[in-house]
């Protein structure tokens, strides 16, 4: 479905996450960081585009993987992102929910 | 004389040494299967062992009886495998090979969390992926009184994805048989966003914890557990007390994958996901639980990929290109208490969906739906696992890739 954020229109699943990257800006994510309660730093920023480097790269998004990452711990991504770290920043990344197979 | 080794004789490696030894010429393939264990586990039954629906007997038999005539059976640790000299070295011996099939599996690794594999472990904590584990908690259970009993999921991917959920819910059936689900209070943690790791599950059948007074904990990555207060802690501070845990640590794979250079960061293979040849060696091809595909790691899955396997070894065989064949295909049976089951049929892209089972529009099984005839279905799986799946036979009416008939899609 489409949905307007920060004055664009987006196509964005049931959950909210974006389906097309390159609608994405950082305005947007900043406003889907602010739905989550979260004030984005320039920390945030750095996680975020890490994050979108990995997904290009077709790496897959895992809590693990951020311990292996170098760029920061989990305590840290815990920190920046509370409750869910994983699914947030995906979200305000503007990439998809990392999945898990059953 | 060719060589073809089978490392491994679990489910996918057993399965594959009965596919191929009456396709390979006995005068031209030797085969080989190395597996340090005497004895064939019946994984699946490690869930009703705790509660005594299984005895120790129904879930194990001795691994060389299903090893076919014309198969040589190696009983030998596997120190390292070396993939530029296409040779295997055993605990005392060198063997080459000209085709490898690593079907090394994957096992728990409680150690990846601190505090897990401590002072308390299989005296309050447990895991019920081993046979020694699901013995000890089964001994626990008999005289526990009750209190708070968390299930607990570490982190994906593991082995039967469902199962800690299928554990919960016979717990509770257990607890009621036994009058003391007033006592018990069950709570189910996991690092997902729901309690089913298919989103299409965790909607339709979002109900059964209701319905059974399973506690949810979601969003969980564990961190610790502290083994002075019994408490579970994750990254962002939270804890979680309990009386006794049962847990489902890291599932890796073999420290023989990490000792041969050969996995990724949890020891899986890098797989092709529909050829199921090795990503880096065309003469090395990975089956069950041992690849890093996208699929469940579950029977049912080795047993659709060692018919496509099977075919494309002897394609490679003949210098022929490999069919790009496997599609994901899993089938499950999900436990969910009082003689009753669900069954999910899925695969890479086909999220578990309604409809009926084998034969469409008739059944005699019902997807996504909990019936008494799935339980039996699940049930009488034991039989069919050591009698047709093990043996390589197929399963009527159950076809190797996904069907969409019958299915509501």
């Amino acid at each position: 479905m489409e949905t307007l954020i920060a004055g664009s229109n987006v196509k964005v699943n049931q959950e909210g996450y974006l389906l097309d990257f390159s609608q994405w800006n950082r305005t947007i994510g900043e406003q889907i960081a602010q739905a989550e309660g979260i004030v984005m730093t320039p920390r945030h920023w750095e996680v975020i585009e890490w994050l979108q480097e990995q997904v290009k790269a077709d790496k897959a998004l895992s809590i693990r993987g951020i311990k292996k990452s170098g760029v920061l711990d989990i305590k840290e991504f815990y920190a920046l992102f509370p409750g869910g770290p994983l699914k947030i920043s995906t979200k305000i990344a503007g990439v998809p929910k990392p999945k898990s197979c059953i | 004389m060719k060589n073809l080794i089978i490392l491994g004789a679990g489910t996918a490696g057993t399965m594959m040494a009965n596919h191929l030894r009456p396709k390979l010429k006995k005068s031209e393939w030797g085969i080989t299967v190395v597996d340090q264990y005497k004895t064939h586990y019946y994984q699946p039954g490690f869930l009703f062992l705790p509660f005594d629906i299984y005895s120790e007997e129904q879930v194990k038999k001795i691994g060389r009886k299903f090893i076919p005539k014309g198969v040589k059976y190696v009983q030998k640790k596997i120190e390292q495998i070396f993939p530029e000299e296409n040779r295997v070295q055993l605990e005392d011996e060198t063997l080459d090979y000209d085709l490898l099939i690593i079907a090394t599996g994957s096992k728990i690794a409680p150690e990846e969390v601190e505090g897990m594999k401590a002072e308390n472990w299989l005296k309050n904590i447990f895991d019920f992926y081993t046979f020694e584990g699901a013995l000890a908690l089964r001994n626990k259970l008999r005289e526990w009184e009750g209190g708070r009993m968390l299930v607990h999921l570490t982190e994906m991917p593991i082995k039967c994805p469902v199962a800690p959920l299928e554990f919960a819910f016979l717990a509770d059936s257990y607890f009621k048989e036994k009058g003391i689900r007033d006592k018990v209070q069950i709570t189910y943690v996991t690092p997902l966003s729901g309690a089913f790791t298919k989103e299409t599950c965790s909607t339709a059948l979002g109900y059964l914890l209701k319905e059974k007074n399973i506690g949810l904990e979601i969003d969980f990555a564990i961190e610790s557990v502290d083994n002075e207060n019994n408490l579970i802690i994750d990254y962002g501070g939270r804890k979680i007390p309990f009386d006794l845990l049962v847990t489902v640590p890291t599932n890796m794979g073999d420290e023989v994958i990490a000792r041969s250079g050969l996995g990724d960061d949890l020891n899986f293979v890098p797989t092709d996901p529909h050829t199921l040849q090795s990503k880096h060696h065309e003469n090395i091809f990975v089956i069950g639980d041992a690849t890093d595909v996208p699929a469940s790691k579950a029977g049912s899955v080795a047993h659709f990929e060692a018919e496509t396997l099977t075919d494309n070894i002897l394609l490679y065989i003949q210098n022929k290109p490999l069919k790009p064949e496997f599609d994901g295909h899993a089938n499950c049976f999900i436990e969910t208490g009082n003689n009753k089951a669900l069954l999910i049929d899925f695969n890479y892209k086909q999220e578990p969906v309604a409809g009926t089972f084998p034969i469409p529009g008739l059944g005699p099984l019902k997807l996504l739906k909990e019936s008494v005839l799935n339980h039996w279905g699940k049930l009488a799986f034991r039989w069919i696992y050591w009698n047709m799946l093990l043996k390589g036979r197929p399963i009527p009416l159950v076809s190797r890739n996904m069907s969409t008939k019958g299915k509501k899609i």
